[in-house]
This record gives C-alpha cells, sequence and structure tokens, in this order.
C-alpha cells in the first residue's frame, strides 16, 4: 500500500469531489474511511460521522493553539517543511474557506487544522487508516484574517505548518 | 546610442537595455527596427478608451517595507532622477504628473485605438507579422459609457482589428461568466488564464471547462512558433476577482495567484513542449509580480498590468532558477511596450524592452479602426456629448489617497443622496479632464461605467466606518504583496483622517473628523452614501445619473480646495510628493 497512489479529497462530510482518484487497493481505503469505527469528527458537522465516543469533544472545545494541541494530540508540535498546505491568501468567502494538506511524511496518523482567530481554535481533525497517502480536503469557517495552521501527525511526534489567510471585506479593487 | 546609466546586460553578448533615444532627444522613437529574432506587443489596461485621452500619473504612490522607494514606487521628480529620463520634455510628461495642465495642452491627448493601429502595425512590419505577437494583459473591455452598453463587445471588435493574439482579464470578468463567454466567442486571439479554476461544487454539476481533470476554466497557456522559435506565453487573470468585485459574477469559478499551478505550467512549457522562452501575460499587478518572480522559476520575463504602473526598465528579480525580468505597461492606451527577445534553441539569449508612449498628435489615425470605433460610438452620441458643467480646475483620479475628480464626485453624492459620509471607491481607471474645457456624459462615463455602479445608503457607526477604512487600507499597504488587491485608498467625502501606512491594519487611520470639525465618534451612527457595492444589486440609480444631475444644476466644475490626505511615518518616500 506504501506506494500506491491515492489522493482523497473530502468536503465537510461525506460528499465526494472530482478529484477523488482511486487506484488498486485504495478503494478499500475508501471504505475504511466512511465506514463505522473511523474516528472522525468535523468542527461544521457537530455530530461525528461515525463512533460517537471518539469525538474529541475536549479538543472542539478549547480556545487557543496550544490548548487545542494538547487536548487533541497531547503533544507539541515542530515546523515542518514537507508538508504541503494549500490555503487561499485572501479568502474568497470566509464562510466556505477551501483548505488541502498532504505530505510526504511516513506513516501518518492523524491530520487537523486550527484556526487561530476563531471562537474556538481546532476546525477539523481527521485519524487515517494505516497505509494511506496523506491528503486531506475540507472547508473550514474564518471568522476573521487569522493564521491557519495544518498539523500532521507522523511517526508518533506532531508537525506543523502555519498560513495567513486574509478575509477581507472586499471592493474596490483596481 | 545613449546608454542609461541603468543599462542592462541580459547577459553577455546579449542585446542591451537602452532607453529609446527618444526619452532623451528628438527623433522617430516610433521607427524600431527588430535586431532579434522575435518582438512581443503589449498593451494593458487600456479600459476600453477608443479614442485618445488625457491621464494624469499618480503624485502619491507609496511603497511600504520592500516597496519602498524601487519601482513601481516612485513618483514625479524622483522617477524622472531613477530613469534618467530628462526634465519638461515630452517622456517627462508621459510618465509624471509634473507640470500636467502645461505639458498636456503641448503634448496633447494620448493612446486612443486608431493611433495604437497605426503604431502597432508599424512595429509589427519591421519585424515581420510572423515574427511578432501582439499581447493584451486585460482590462481591455471596461472603462467607457460604450463598452458598458455593449458588454465589453465594441472593444473586442477594435482588438481583433488591432491584431490582439493573446488576452487574459480582470474586469472581463465583471460582464459574468456568460458575458466573458460572449466576449471570448466574439475575439479573435486566445484567452488564456492559469489560475482561474471550477469551484468544487461546479465540477461536480459539470460546468464547462477547458481541463475537467485540472478543473483549469481556460486554456492556462498558448504556445507560439516565432521566427523558429517556440515561445510559450501564460496568462495569468487578477486573482481576487470575487473579493474585490461581487461574487454573484463568477459564481462557479475560484481565482487566487497559484505559483504550484504556475510553476506546473513553466515546466510543462520547458520539459514537455519544449518552448525557447517563456513569457507571462499577468494582472497581478507589480508588486504581486515581483514576488511571483522571486517563487516561480522559469519565466523569462512577465508582462504585466493591472497596477497602472508605466515603468521603462524592466525590473530583474532572482529566483532559485536564474532570474525574470518583471514589466508593467501603464494604462489607458498611452503606453505600448515593445520586447525584442534574441533566442537560441531552448533559451533566451538576450531582450531589449522598450515602453513607447502615444502621443495621439504625433501618430495618423487608422482609418479603418476610426470608422469602428465611430461605429460603435455612434448609437449613443447624443448622450456621450452632453455637456453637463464647464471644467474649472484639473480634474483628476488616480493616486493612492486622493484626487479632484473623486472629489467632485464625493461632493455629488453628499449633496445629492443627503448624506454625512461618502465612501467612493479607489479606483485606478478614469480619465483626467482639463481646465478650461466641458465635463460630458463621456467623460464622466469614463470614471464610472461598470456593470454595478448602484449607489447606495447605509446607516454605520463610527467603529464601522473606521473598519471598513483599515480593511481597504491593508489592501493597499499590506507588506506581502500577495495580500494586496490592486486599487487606490477608499476616497471619503464629508470627512478627513490620517494614514499611517507602515502600520499594522487597524492602526493605519486616525484623526478621522467630520468636515464641520468634530472628531467621528465611533459609537454613533452616520448615514454614508457610496456606489460600487460589492453585496446584491441595490436597484437604485447608478452613480452616473446621480453626479450627472449635480453636475448639471452646479454647472461648474471647481475644487477650490483639493483635499489632501494627512500621511503619518513614511518619512522621506519617492513615492510621495502631494
Amino acid at each position: 500500500m506504501q506506494n500506491t497512489k491515492t489522493t482523497v479529497r473530502i468536503k465537510s462530510g461525506p460528499a465526494l469531489t472530482r478529484r477523488i482518484t482511486l487506484s488498486g487497493a485504495a478503494a478499500a481505503t475508501l471504505a475504511a474511511l466512511l465506514a463505522p469505527g473511523f474516528k472522525a469528527a468535523h468542527a461544521d458537522t457537530a455530530a461525528p460521522m461515525a463512533d460517537a465516543s471518539a469525538y474529541p469533544a475536549k479538543a472542539f472545545a478549547q480556545k487557543s493553539k496550544d490548548e487545542a494541541i494538547a487536548a487533541l494530540f497531547n503533544m507539541t508540535a515542530t515546523a515542518s517543511d514537507q508538508i504541503t498546505f494549500d490555503a487561499p491568501d485572501i479568502a474568497e468567502n470566509g464562510a466556505v474557506v477551501p483548505v488541502s494538506i498532504s505530505t510526504t511524511l511516513p506513516g501518518v496518523t492523524a491530520i487537523a487544522v486550527l484556526a487561530l482567530g476563531n471562537p474556538f481554535t481546532l476546525a477539523a481533525a481527521y485519524q487515517l487508516p494505516d497505509g494511506t497517502n496523506a491528503a486531506i480536503s475540507s472547508r473550514i469557517k474564518l471568522a476573521k484574517t487569522t493564521d491557519v495552521v495544518a498539523l500532521v501527525q507522523a511517526g508518533g511526534k506532531l508537525y506543523s505548518v502555519t498560513k495567513n489567510v486574509k478575509v477581507t471585506l472586499g471592493g474596490c479593487g483596481g | 546610442m545613449k546608454l542609461s546609466r541603468r543599462s542592462l546586460l541580459a547577459s553577455a553578448g546579449a542585446l542591451p537595455f537602452t532607453m529609446p533615444a527618444a526619452y532623451a532627444a528628438a527623433a522617430d522613437m516610433y521607427d524600431v527596427p527588430l535586431h532579434a529574432d522575435a518582438r512581443i506587443i503589449h498593451i494593458t489596461d487600456t479600459h476600453a478608451q477608443a479614442n485618445p485621452v488625457q491621464f494624469r500619473e499618480p503624485s502619491v504612490n507609496i511603497g511600504v517595507g520592500a516597496a519602498s522607494g524601487r519601482p513601481p514606487h516612485l513618483v514625479g521628480e524622483a522617477f524622472l532622477k531613477y530613469f534618467d529620463i530628462p526634465a519638461g520634455g515630452p517622456a517627462a510628461h508621459a510618465f509624471t504628473f509634473l507640470d500636467f495642465e502645461r505639458a498636456a495642452h503641448k503634448y496633447g491627448p494620448m493612446g486612443g485605438f486608431a493611433h495604437l493601429k497605426t503604431l502597432i502595425d508599424r512595429l509589427r512590419n519591421q519585424a515581420g507579422a510572423s515574427r511578432t505577437l501582439l499581447l493584451d494583459g486585460g482590462d481591455l473591455t471596461q472603462g467607457s459609457g460604450v463598452a458598458n452598453l455593449s458588454g465589453g463587445q465594441d472593444m473586442i471588435a477594435l482588438a481583433n482589428i488591432l491584431g490582439t493574439d493573446v488576452l487574459t482579464g480582470h474586469w472581463e470578468f465583471t460582464y459574468g461568466e456568460d458575458g466573458l463567454a460572449k466576449l471570448i466567442a466574439a475575439f479573435n486571439g486566445k484567452f488564456i488564464a492559469q489560475n482561474v479554476f471550477l469551484t468544487d461544487d461546479a465540477a461536480f454539476a459539470n460546468k464547462p471547462a477547458f481541463d475537467a481533470a485540472s478543473g483549469h476554466v481556460f486554456a492556462p497557456f498558448t504556445i507560439r512558433e516565432m521566427g523558429g522559435y517556440q515561445i510559450g506565453v501564460i496568462g495569468q487573470a487578477f486573482p481576487y476577482v470575487p473579493i474585490a468585485h461581487p461574487g454573484r459574477f463568477v459564481p462557479d469559478w475560484t481565482f487566487g495567484i497559484h505559483p504550484d499551478t504556475m510553476q506546473k505550467s513553466v515546466n510543462d512549457l520547458r520539459n514537455n513542449h519544449k518552448v525557447d522562452a517563456v513569457v507571462l501575460l499577468s494582472h497581478n499587478g507589480m508588486d504581486t509580480d515581483l514576488a511571483l518572480a522571486a517563487q516561480v522559476s522559469g519565466i523569462d520575463i512577465i508582462m504585466g498590468g493591472h497596477t497602472h504602473d508605466a515603468v521603462p526598465i524592466p525590473q530583474i528579480v532572482k529566483n532559485p532558477g536564474g532570474k525574470t525580468f518583471v514589466t508593467n505597461a501603464g494604462s489607458a492606451g498611452k503606453f505600448v511596450a515593445v520586447l525584442d527577445l534574441s533566442l537560441a534553441k531552448g533559451a533566451l539569449k538576450g531582450l531589449q524592452y522598450r515602453l513607447l508612449p502615444v502621443y495621439a498628435n504625433e501618430i495618423k489615425p487608422d482609418p479603418v479602426m476610426a470608422a469602428e470605433i465611430t461605429k460603435w460610438r455612434a448609437p449613443h452620441q447624443a448622450m456621450l456629448e452632453e455637456k453637463l458643467a464647464d471644467v474649472e480646475t484639473l480634474q483628476y483620479r488616480r493616486g493612492n489617497f486622493t484626487g479632484t475628480m473623486d472629489q467632485m464626485i464625493c461632493d455629488a453624492l453628499l449633496q445629492e443622496m443627503d448624506a454625512e459620509i461618502v465612501l467612493s471607491p479607489g479606483f485606478r481607471w478614469g480619465n483626467t479632464v482639463l481646465a478650461g474645457g466641458p465635463m460630458t456624459m463621456e467623460d464622466l462615463l469614463s470614471e464610472t461605467a461598470m456593470t454595478y455602479g448602484d449607489v447606495y445608503v447605509s446607516m454605520m457607526t463610527g467603529a464601522q466606518i473606521k473598519a471598513a477604512m483599515e480593511d481597504v487600507c491593508d489592501n493597499l499597504f499590506n507588506p506581502d504583496p500577495f495580500y494586496q488587491q490592486g486599487g487606490d485608498m477608499v476616497r471619503v467625502g464629508g470627512m478627513n483622517y490620517a494614514c499611517a501606512p507602515n502600520e499594522k491594519i487597524g492602526n493605519r487611520i486616525s484623526e478621522m473628523t467630520l468636515s464641520n470639525g468634530q472628531v467621528l465618534d465611533a459609537a454613533k451612527t452616520y448615514k454614508v452614501a457610496g456606489w460600487a457595492s460589492v453585496s446584491q444589486p441595490q436597484n437604485t440609480p447608478p452613480v452616473w445619473d446621480v453626479v450627472a444631475k449635480y453636475l448639471r444644476d452646479k454647472k461648474t466644475v471647481r475644487i477650490t480646495k483639493p483635499n489632501v490626505t494627512k500621511v503619518i511615518g513614511i518619512g522621506k518616500n519617492a513615492g510621495y510628493a502631494p
């Protein structure tokens, strides 16, 4: 599975985009992603997708970066240049800001997104089954211009990359 | 030939950069034989100015952070000094605001498509049609009454006569997805944009796209053979269309700068298509292009627009792959850029760049183009030629904070909308009207014509007004160009303020004082008028009708005390000469 080229991009909830590309055994991975027992949760879909007991309610209730990271992972993150984090420089609509995270780090077990300027810091969290190529895509709501942090847990360690996303009133362009 | 102090060699043995001799001395500056392999002609941001215009370059164009004191943030004397342009001559008039009115009368209007046609045909003939490419960087189809009434179709007709080969877009998108489709269908050349994608929802609904797999709505690039060499031209549309303009015009499309997909296009052109040179036709704006050039490798030259900066000499940016030249070619049809390329297999050997001012008095208008312009204008001639008022003081728009034209528009809205404060958008297009002549409806439409020009009245607290001004100001002065949008500061009527460009958002705007001397109260609610709202259609009269009524009643345009915004903390800045 390690060499299987798989890109799975999901929107909030199970609606799948055309960009899903599956090959070989990856179909099984997708099934796993949506199957009961996978501990997935999303801030915009308050009800957990699957196992309610796994919903990290405490992590989603935190109001700072450090507290959210501690509640979700119980470890601290170090900056990494091996994470590809796509988010707009200026949001076209602050209510639905597309973010994508992928990484070449081996042994990825979880990915999460923090919006530091939001009332509640943790925006989305994913756990990845063994053998999944690590690539997620989501939409998050931003209250205002803020740093957005992508977190990747791999090999028992936590890595991060940060990007500032501007939320503007608009108008007056050239 | 006189070489400028800042003349640069692209590489050993390459064509040197030279200032056109005519900047310094009287000569036929439009006689430009090709001493290279291929010629690219570039115009941008003509803003539908079919006929010659007056256009005053800014006296305030402040650069912050790394942009301070370097092109394009130079005005007046600092501009002349940096580019070795003699004071008092025609070039100084074209490139700066200095002594504008006297020089405007002496050198006459600039641009105009019939004049551009004559000039571009000559430049094309001198190089040979098979070695010449004509690029238009966008903002071709908006900015006049005729263009607004025809959905931009008049300018596509003119571009077809001009022989425009490649176009990218900005205000083109404000005609909506269907309106733009009609413009592209009528256009004989190719519309390209590497940074416009279907939204996920639109892709899911199978909306049309150039490439469903990548999501590209338009072809990201085009390849042309010129003089036996392959030239790749990538398109970059204005990255912030749904933010700077009403999102309803482009519901299926998402924009952005996208250096990642830009790099993929460059690599595709170089590795798979084996092109010999890569040109980026960009509507990013110059500061953004300079930043982009440092990130993306393999672009030979960025031919830029959007910020309306007339920069005579390309700026060189180093990046991991070598270097990229960055240009910007002004606005309103005032300038034609001529880029001559010396090529080898797979490599650019040298280039020569000229930014030619288009003095309409020096060029015989092309009769076919002139007839086409007349044809499109004829149905609206009486409306356009109505004299609204006598102009007694110079009326211009361009500048970071204020211009007399926008001061007049703000005065008009204060009175006609019975408002306490006016917020008027800081566009960079809009002609200059000289004192001593009329202000016609056509002049007024050159300042206002657009697809969402309705006026509005809104009740806003002082705190909301400050927040709105801080927001716009950050789009102008954020030190990271990727967070700028390329417009100027919102114009304010009924109130004055101070601005500190080097501060952060939230701390730039201060000393907000109403015209009656009262300090703006953050908690108090004010009646605010404006136009060009990016929210839903207002179903109110268009701003040009409101201002026209004001001018007809007033009969004269006279700005006795030009509004000067107090600027704090920039020291001696080469972009500041109010």
